[in-house]
């Protein structure tokens, strides 16, 4: 029996007359980058969404860890254990780099209003694990050196960077990672590349959006591919690669064939 | 605080040196503007009740970043929680407590103000849950509509019963009482007269002090970074797994708490509360105090309480005397005046320090950032 950390079956999405997602499911293993792939409206962000909690699905099951969620509150799924970053960084600009991390802790901490009017012992102690567990998480993606300035004035890979150091920050079971190779050039991706064999190395399970198909492929242990909002092919990248469904999806009709006989089998 | 005050952080000594002489000038303040008159220690204590209202109204729109226009109606809330449990009010009306209470009633102070304070964050949650969608120009709207529901109510509640006596309002409050010193007489204090308002103006110096340590204690925490990370990005907080609805609720009580108590210690003060004195136009002269001062920043906050409440004091004292003096006539009343030139301020604030005259520091500029390619991304 294989240790699945996540568990999705027949997820259905209807936005009015367009079916976003049908019938579309994942099971993901602990330990695995995970990836989820397919050409641009395939409904990989929709899905990812989904599971996150930001849309409504209009049916599915979600069970994380072995046990039952249900999606439709988002800080909820937070504090279950599916940590997020977005496609189009959603950082807390006008924070420092440190205080965006360290509002990732928030789900794994307790401190209340009052114990911080009264500045009790409790809260202070809190405080301080929370500001050395934040610079902590800075150092591991390896931007400690930024943590007093405000996130908008990072460089756009650090602010990737500061992005997943925040998802790190609510210890996730699962870290779900929605194209975080967008706009990045050649060396930025590398180092990313690096980062995330890091992560995974370090035991959290990495769920993956990627348009960059070669990111994909040599990261990933398993992948499926959406297309039209159906799963059109599950498996191993190398394999998947192959799919001439795949192939299609991605080049259009006509080209499987030609596309397959170029493939050496 | 940090980074204005570097040095006494690491210097304890000089730290209790300088709260020593901030402690010794806000004590002698009171006696140095009593040389100009008491009407200027009334300005004075006024000042303070606006420091907690911009204190409190910070809390919500400076700290959460929920606009709201309707702050004024804690400080009503406040203000005739006070009135009715300590005026002969409610016992001229009702029989029934003309009997339990022979003597009228009197509510000790340590009674009134968590009282206030617990109404009022009552009626913030109140006004807060119906909201919790809304945010920007929608927000404010119901925020303005809420303001004058209240002090609709305040108004017209006269009949059938009448609990707030309408717009004639509620007199013969009775002032604060502490241990036994009635703070409406002057007290003998080592043989230093010590009139009405200088009592109300130590009474407020501590209620505020108290309200800015609450303040800054509350930016520095967990929940005043959850209040920070829902004004910057809602959907990102969520995803952080903080409880929006929560925080947003207790913001929106917690910043009502200060606007109660304040409203309790202005109907002491004053001895009469009327719905007059919590129209749409106090609330918009709080929010600008917040603005103005440094939207989120706790003492930029103070700074623009201070300003706008001790101008209009100023107004009145320097320009009829002005005018007689160079024209032998009034021309424009101070009144007048004063709104003209709160807008040009406003104006000129807007256009040269959006934001505020002491705002929050900026931190650090990143040398290796792309900051325009990423603020466009």
């Amino acid at each position: 029996m294989a240790d699945v950390v996540l568990r999705v079956t027949g997820v259905n999405k209807r936005f009015g007359g367009l079916q976003a997602l049908s019938d579309v499911g994942i099971q993901i293993e602990r330990g695995q980058i995970y990836g989820l792939i397919g050409p641009n409206g395939a409904g990989k962000t929709t899905f990812f969404n989904v599971i996150t909690g930001l849309y409504a699905p209009d049916s599915g099951t979600f069970e994380l860890d072995g046990k039952p969620y249900s999606p439709h509150e988002v800080h909820r799924v937070a504090a279950a254990g599916i940590a997020r970053t977005f496609q189009n960084i959603r950082l807390f600009p006008d924070m420092t780099a440190l205080e965006n991390v360290m509002v990732g802790r928030h789900v794994r901490t307790k401190a209340t209003a009052l114990g911080a009017i009264l500045r009790t012992r409790a809260t202070v102690r809190e405080e301080s694990a929370i500001k050395q567990r934040s610079l902590e998480l800075l150092d591991y993606v390896g931007i400690r050196k930024y943590a007093d300035y405000q996130a908008r004035t990072l460089a756009y890979g650090d602010q990737r960077r500061l992005e997943i150091a925040r998802a790190l920050a609510t210890e996730p079971k699962l870290l779900a990672l929605d194209e975080p190779a967008a706009g990045m050039n050649a060396t930025e991706k590398l180092a990313l590349r690096e980062l995330l064999v890091a992560i995974s190395r370090d035991g959290v399970t990495i769920l993956l959006i990627e348009h960059d198909v070669k990111l994909v492929m040599g990261l990933c242990d398993r992948v499926t591919v959406l297309d039209y909002g159906k799963m059109i092919a599950m498996g191993n990248p190398a394999d998947v690669q192959r799919d001439p469904a795949v192939i299609e999806a991605y080049l259009g009709g006509g080209h499987a064939s030609v596309a397959a006989k170029a493939q050496p089998a | 605080m940090q980074t204005y005050f570097p040095n006494l952080r690491n210097n304890p000594a000089a730290a209790w040196i300088a709260t020593f002489v901030v402690a010794a000038l806000l004590i002698a303040l009171p006696f140095a503007f009593g040389l100009l008159g008491n009407a200027w220690v009334r300005a004075l204590a006024f000042a303070l009740l606006y420091i907690m209202l911009a204190l409190g109204l910070n809390i919500v729109v400076g700290f959460a970043g929920l606009l709201d226009l309707g702050y004024i109606a804690f400080y009503a809330v406040g203000a005739y929680m006070y009135a009715l449990l300590a005026s002969p009010h409610l016992a001229s009306q009702f029989a029934w407590i003309a009997q339990t209470f022979p003597t009228g009633l009197h509510s000790s102070i340590w009674f009134v103000i968590p009282l206030g304070a617990g109404i009022a964050a009552l009626f913030g949650i109140l006004l807060g849950a119906p909201v919790l969608k809304l945010r920007g120009d929608y927000l404010a709207i119901v925020t303005l509509g809420f303001g004058e529901i209240i002090r609709i109510f305040l108004n017209n509640l006269n009949a059938p019963l009448n609990i707030t006596n309408g717009p004639q309002g509620i007199t013969l409050i009775d002032p604060v009482r502490i241990a036994g010193v009635n703070f409406g007489r002057p007290q003998n204090l080592f043989g230093i007269e010590l009139p009405s308002v200088y009592l109300y103006y130590y009474l407020f110096l501590v209620l505020t002090i108290i309200t800015i340590v609450i303040c800054v204690r509350l930016q520095d925490s967990r929940l005043g970074r959850a209040w920070m990370a829902i004004r910057e990005d809602e959907i990102a907080a969520k995803a952080m797994g903080i409880n929006v609805r929560n925080v947003k609720l207790l913001a929106f009580a917690l910043g009502a708490t200060f606007g109660g108590v304040s409203g309790a210690m202005f109907s002491a003060f004053q001895g009469f509360v009327s719905p007059e004195s919590f129209v749409l136009g106090e609330s918009i002269i709080v929010l600008s105090m917040v603005v103005l001062g440094g939207l989120g920043h706790v003492p930029g906050v103070v700074l623009g309480a201070v300003l706008l409440a001790l101008f209009p004091e100023v107004l009145r004292h320097t320009v009829q005397p002005v005018q007689t003096m160079l024209f032998g006539k009034v021309i424009v009343e101070a009144e007048v005046l004063r709104m003209m030139l709160y807008g040009l301020a406003m104006v000129f604030i807007m256009l040269y320090r959006p934001k505020g005259i002491w705002p929050a520091p900026e931190h650090g500029v990143n040398p290796s950032s792309r900051a325009g390619k990423v603020e466009a991304a």
